[in-house]
């Protein structure tokens, strides 16, 4: 029941506000949408406590059935475990406070109730995808929430640079969606239901089956992952479908933080979590999990270090924070994966949050080389913000530190080739991580002011409303990591997740961690301290040392401005390509090859200009009637004719 | 419980039609005004008709309700023979629900009212008529006669270059069914008869069944525009006045693909297993090049049009995987794009009934000042591109499901279409209702109005309804769909028959 208000009550205030628009005004859509996600944290605290604190038993909030087609047959249903819990929980809580935030950030905005409909969609989607029973509903939730980040992202629609992010964005995404909608029907195909419950318990039987791909006999259920990781690749941006996620970041800034940090990006983590029973069974997809999550966790971060756009630097390490996940879901750790996600959620909304508020306050000026010195004008936004940056950089007792330090740890305790590449790629990852976070702050809130004395003057904190969230997302950086801990990855972590998540080896990755050798365990600590150094060194103490230093090594530094020349890669190769394939297509193709033979035809058959003078002139009954005559009279010979 | 539903919602809008003519010349304003009325409820009152025929209908009984039967010419085994099966019903009711749509459409149309409300009338008949038929000379006529209504719809209030595409549109047509007539009478020939269920059970050689596919596959395939016969298509949809369109899209269409249901996949098993693989390449060489071709219009009707196209790949991948869930899909499909594709040729009426240009680079800006009309466009374009949630995506998702016991590439490139589409509907939406304002002269800038919500907003509840309860359509073809694949699959196991070499899974 409770479980049922706090993922439908979103849907209601989507719909309340936007009905609400029109007929009551604006302050009374807004205020419904922000009320009724209230009301869902609310609900969700409750069900999180009385399941996950007391130990209610779980069990499924059945809402009908959707398709049924033979054994095609997945419901609409409300899934109770400790995985989705545990992230309806985030979610509600992270979304009620932007919500909060929002009317704040969003006051002076034109169409203010847009926003929160859209908002508030979007978190009944993402509560959909998280409550999941079947793999079609999570797909529902998916879709769903990737047309309301594309709407949010285009929220600004008058801005080009705006739609094509939005549409960059849908895009992306869709491919990967198409082989995760091709892995649901191989799904299908092998285990006869989509069915969470019917899939894991039929991973045995169906794990000696193989496919015939490529030529070759493959396992099935590597088939089935990999199409699956696929799609959380697109959801997640790593590593070659990544490039939307910066540019989502045209995005009013809430919806950065919400969707684009704590929510849905973190939906492919979530999925790979929760299909951990089947992604388990196939090694090779494993493997590849640990490759490309530790390779986004470190390329993503070098990029971070030398980008200017404030929301930018945290869009790359929203995308190399998500590596780290995928690297825990790899090396068979997805617990700490998922205990990652949860703090990640809290510093990262706080970091947008904060961004957010610099960015309210300077007059919508994004660029860090024009700030500078605003910590004596902002000071809660500068204590919260240092709060998440630490957090980010995972220092004690910051709840990244209890997250991504064990992340690594458990990869160095796998000891396979693609886990200790993982590892290396995490622990330099963390020491960049740490170098571009206080580079931001520094060049944001230290120094001397670089921003125009006028938008200085204005700069000014923001209002109660978007503060409140701010320090409640800070407790959360402070507090998560030490509060959730020992429960999620502390001894007895196995009775907290239940079946929820399995661990291959019967989690013996998760128990290796404390054997592993000290100097490996504190690498990512001292790397992050040395990252905080030399940050300290370049931009407090040296100021044009980094600006020397991209003289001296251009092409590095233009590879890593360009962000490794993605964009420019996929441009040459997909969209330019895809854009002249179209127009041959069509003028060639179709309007010359295909259309020549019957348009000779049609000209054959006479005059065009003739037909067309006895058509307007005569009485189309006429013409009707000797049609029909023709037809009966064709018919009628061919009567006789037998 | 026989009350002849079937011929009365047939004859219904002819009577109609000839009662139009009883009205007065036709450039009579009250001619107009009264043909206006009378096709409006005539149309209303064969969509009650359909709606008491859907409702009756007993989902559990095999074989075709509603049937009629009537000597006609017994000599040569030919007879008036009517009646619905799960796979007909829904396209009687699309065509009664689409044909009053489609007046409403047309309610401002002011050039020779009668004889234009006449024709849709007719129209009405012919589909309603062809889809409900029993005998396969019947459904010839019905088949045929459809061509007539349209032709004139087309070529007398059709866009500048009408004549060019109503001819185009008749040759091809009549091309295609040419074929189709003589595979008729050869199997009047062999089987001594036209009923169409006796047909169903007439066993033909393999190598006749061959050349009677292709014959079929002539005929129906420039019917639902299967690549490569689909190019008359882009020219009489852009041509065609908008109802027109609409019927064209939403009903014509799914007649070629019917044709494949009834008469194909049951009448010609061998062939059908046989060319297979070569209708899973003309539909995804459909899929995909149309939506490259969709990519390059800037007009956003011949956008819609090619996107129309594009989906009828679809379909015609999940018949001819032969399986329980891809016709289904195909026919939840064939239903929600009738749906879809009105509800987006509307659209574009709702801008050309304000003076706007259907030229992509001439619009922009309209989400900000007509804001109704944008959510209803974000939903069909959505709704068109499969997204969760919508009639769109359980056709998808469910040929995919077909498919994939097939082929694990026919899935994947089935699946194509969704981001496919994705491209070229996203650019459209973009430039009509976002970027900056671009205003055109003369244009109207006003929110939809009264009759505009009228028929929009039945459409989008359907669209929705289906989307998360497609139960109401599947539980009703069901049973029939199960049926043909089983009389499918009995047919193959009695003889055996070469495919044509593909590489199996």
């Amino acid at each position: 029941m409770l479980l049922a208000i706090a993922v439908l009550a979103p849907l209601a205030g989507a719909l309340l506000a936007g009905l609400a628009r029109p007929t009551l005004g604006r302050a009374p859509a807004v205020g419904l949408s922000v009320a009724s996600l209230i009301i869902a944290a609310i609900a969700a605290i409750g069900t999180v406590y009385r399941h996950l604190v007391l130990g209610a038993a779980d069990h499924l909030v059945v809402l009908g059935q959707w398709i049924s087609v033979g054994t095609f047959a997945p419901q609409w249903a409300l899934r109770m475990d400790t995985l989705s819990l545990v992230m309806v929980g985030m979610v509600c809580v992270v979304s009620a406070l932007i919500h909060v935030y929002s009317m704040g950030y969003m006051a002076e905005d034109r169409t203010e109730p847009r926003f929160f409909v859209y908002i508030s969609m979007f978190t009944f989607a993402m509560l959909m995808l998280a409550t999941a029973n079947n793999l079609l509903q999570l797909f529902f939730g998916w879709e769903g929430v990737g047309l309301m980040s594309y709407l949010l992202i285009g929220y600004w629609y008058d801005r080009a640079s705006a739609n094509e992010a939005a549409i960059k964005a849908f895009i992306v995404n869709r491919v990967g969606d198409l082989f995760f909608a091709v892995g649901i029907a191989l799904t299908w195909y092998e285990f006869g239901s989509v069915d969470f419950d019917t899939i894991f318990a039929g991973v045995a039987k169906v794990a000696p089956h193989a496919y015939h791909l490529f030529g070759t006999d493959l396992p099935v259920l590597e088939v089935i992952s990999i199409l699956l990781f696929i799609g959380a690749m697109g959801k997640s941006a790593q590593l070659f479908l990544h490039t939307w996620l910066p540019d989502a970041m045209e995005g009013p800034t809430p919806i950065s933080a919400l969707i684009h940090a704590a929510t849905m990006v973190t939906a492919g983590v979530f999925m790979t979590a929760r299909m951990s029973p089947v992604i388990d069974a196939a090694p090779v997809a494993l493997a590849l999990i640990t490759v490309i999550g530790g390779f986004t966790a470190f390329f993503a971060a070098t990029i971070g270090c030398v980008q200017n756009d404030i929301k930018r630097i945290i869009a790359y390490s929203t995308c190399s924070q998500l590596g780290y996940m995928f690297l825990a879901v790899g090396v068979g750790a997805a617990p700490i994966g998922i205990f990652h996600l949860i703090n990640h959620a809290f510093f990262k909304a706080l970091l947008f949050l904060g961004a957010g508020s610099v960015i309210h306050a300077l007059a919508d000026e994004q660029d860090i080389r024009k700030m500078g010195g605003l910590w004596r004008k902002l000071p809660v936004t500068y204590v919260t913000m240092w709060a998440g940056g630490l957090a980010l950089v995972a220092i004690p007792p910051f709840s990244g530190y209890f997250s991504k330090d064990a992340i690594l740890s458990a990869a160095f305790a796998a000891h396979s080739h693609t886990a200790v590449f993982g590892w290396l790629c995490g622990t330099l990852g963390a020491g960049l991580t740490a170098f571009y976070t206080v580079r931001l702050m520094l060049l944001t809130f230290h120094g001397k002011p670089r921003a125009s004395s006028e938008t200085l003057a204005h700069a000014h904190e923001s209002p109660l409303v978007m503060l409140v969230p701010l320090v409640v997302l800070a407790i959360g950086a402070l507090t998560t990591g030490v509060l959730l801990g020992p429960t999620f990855i502390g001894a007895h972590f196995a009775n907290f997740w239940g079946s929820s998540i399995a661990l291959p080896h019967g989690g013996a990755v998760m128990a290796a961690r404390d054997g592993i050798p000290a100097w490996a365990e504190k690498m990512p600590l001292l790397l992050a301290i040395a990252g905080i150094g030399i940050a300290y060194w370049f931009y407090e103490l040296a100021p044009g040392l980094p600006a020397r230093l991209a003289a001296s090594w251009p092409g590095l530094h233009a590879f890593l401005l360009n962000k490794w020349y993605f964009d420019e890669l996929y441009d040459a190769i997909f969209v330019r390509p895809a854009l002249r394939i179209a127009r041959a297509i069509w003028r060639i193709g179709d309007e010359e090859m295909i259309d020549g033979v019957p348009e000779g035809l049609a000209r054959l058959t006479g005059d065009a200009s003739g037909v067309a003078s006895r058509l307007q002139s005569g009485s189309i009954a006429v013409y009707g009637f000797v049609m029909l005559v023709g037809l009966m009279v064709l018919v009628t010979v061919f009567l006789v004719a037998r | 419980m026989n009350l002849h539903l079937l011929s009365l919602m047939t004859w219904l809008p002819l009577a109609g039609a000839v009662m139009m003519y009883f009205t007065g010349d036709s450039a009579n304003p009250t001619t107009a005004r009264n043909s206006r009325w009378i096709a409006l409820w005539t149309s209303l009152l064969v969509l009650v008709l359909a709606v008491v025929m859907i409702a009756g209908f007993d989902p559990s009984v095999h074989g075709f309700q509603y049937i009629e039967s009537a000597e006609w010419i017994p000599a040569y085994g030919i007879g008036y023979r009517m009646g619905v099966d799960g796979i007909s019903l829904f396209f009687v009711g699309l065509s009664a629900l689409l044909t009053p749509v489609a007046v409403l459409a047309s309610w401002r149309e002011s050039r020779r009212v009668r004889d234009y409300m006449a024709a849709f009338l007719l129209l009405e008949t012919m589909t309603i008529g062809m889809f409900s038929a029993l005998d396969f000379l019947l459904f010839y006529i019905f088949f045929e006669g459809v061509l007539i209504p349209m032709y004139l719809i087309i070529g007398v209030w059709g866009g500048e270059r009408r004549i060019h595409a109503a001819v185009k549109f008749f040759l091809f047509t009549l091309a295609g069914s040419l074929p189709m007539l003589l595979a008729l009478v050869w199997m009047w020939h062999h089987a001594g008869t036209t009923d169409m269920v006796q047909l169903m059970h007439t066993t033909i050689s393999p190598t006749i069944q061959d050349w009677l596919f292709v014959a079929f596959l002539l005929s129906f395939g420039v019917k639902a525009a299967v690549w490569p016969m689909h190019t008359w298509l882009p020219d009489a949809y852009g041509e065609a006045p908008l109802p027109g369109t609409i019927m064209l899209a939403a009903v014509l269409s799914k007649m070629g693909a019917y044709g494949f249901l009834r008469f194909s996949l049951p009448m010609l098993p061998q062939a059908t297993a046989y060319f297979e693989p070569f209708m899973f390449a003309l539909g995804i060489i459909g899929i995909v090049y149309i939506s490259f071709a969709a990519l390059a219009q800037t007009d956003i009707k011949r956008m819609i049009a090619y996107s129309s196209v594009a989906h009828m790949g679809l379909i015609v991948v999940g018949i001819f995987t032969v399986t329980v869930a891809g016709i289904e899909g195909a026919l939840f499909q064939m239903v929600s794009h009738g749906l879809v594709i009105a509800a987006l040729f509307l659209c574009v009426g709702i801008l050309l009934a304000r003076g706007h240009s259907l030229r992509l680079d001439q619009l922009g800006g309209l989400a900000s000042r007509m804001p109704v009309y944008a959510t209803f466009l974000m939903l069909f374009v959505m709704a068109n591109v499969g997204l969760p949630g919508t009639s769109g995506f359980v056709g998808e998702i469910l040929v995919m499901i077909g498919a994939i016991q097939a082929n694990f590439w026919v899935a994947l490139l089935v699946g194509t279409g969704m981001i496919l589409s994705v491209m070229y509907m996203l650019v459209m939406v973009r430039r009509i209702l976002f970027d900056q304002a671009r205003s055109v002269a003369n244009a109207v800038i006003a929110d939809i109005g009264p009759r505009e919500w009228l028929l929009l907003a039945p459409l989008a509840v359907l669209v929705l309804v289906l989307g998360f309860a497609p139960g109401a359509l599947t539980h009703i073809f069901g049973g029939a769909v199960q049926d043909l694949v089983h009389a499918h699959l009995a047919a193959l196991s009695s003889g055996a028959h070469a495919r044509l070499a593909m590489i199996k899974q």
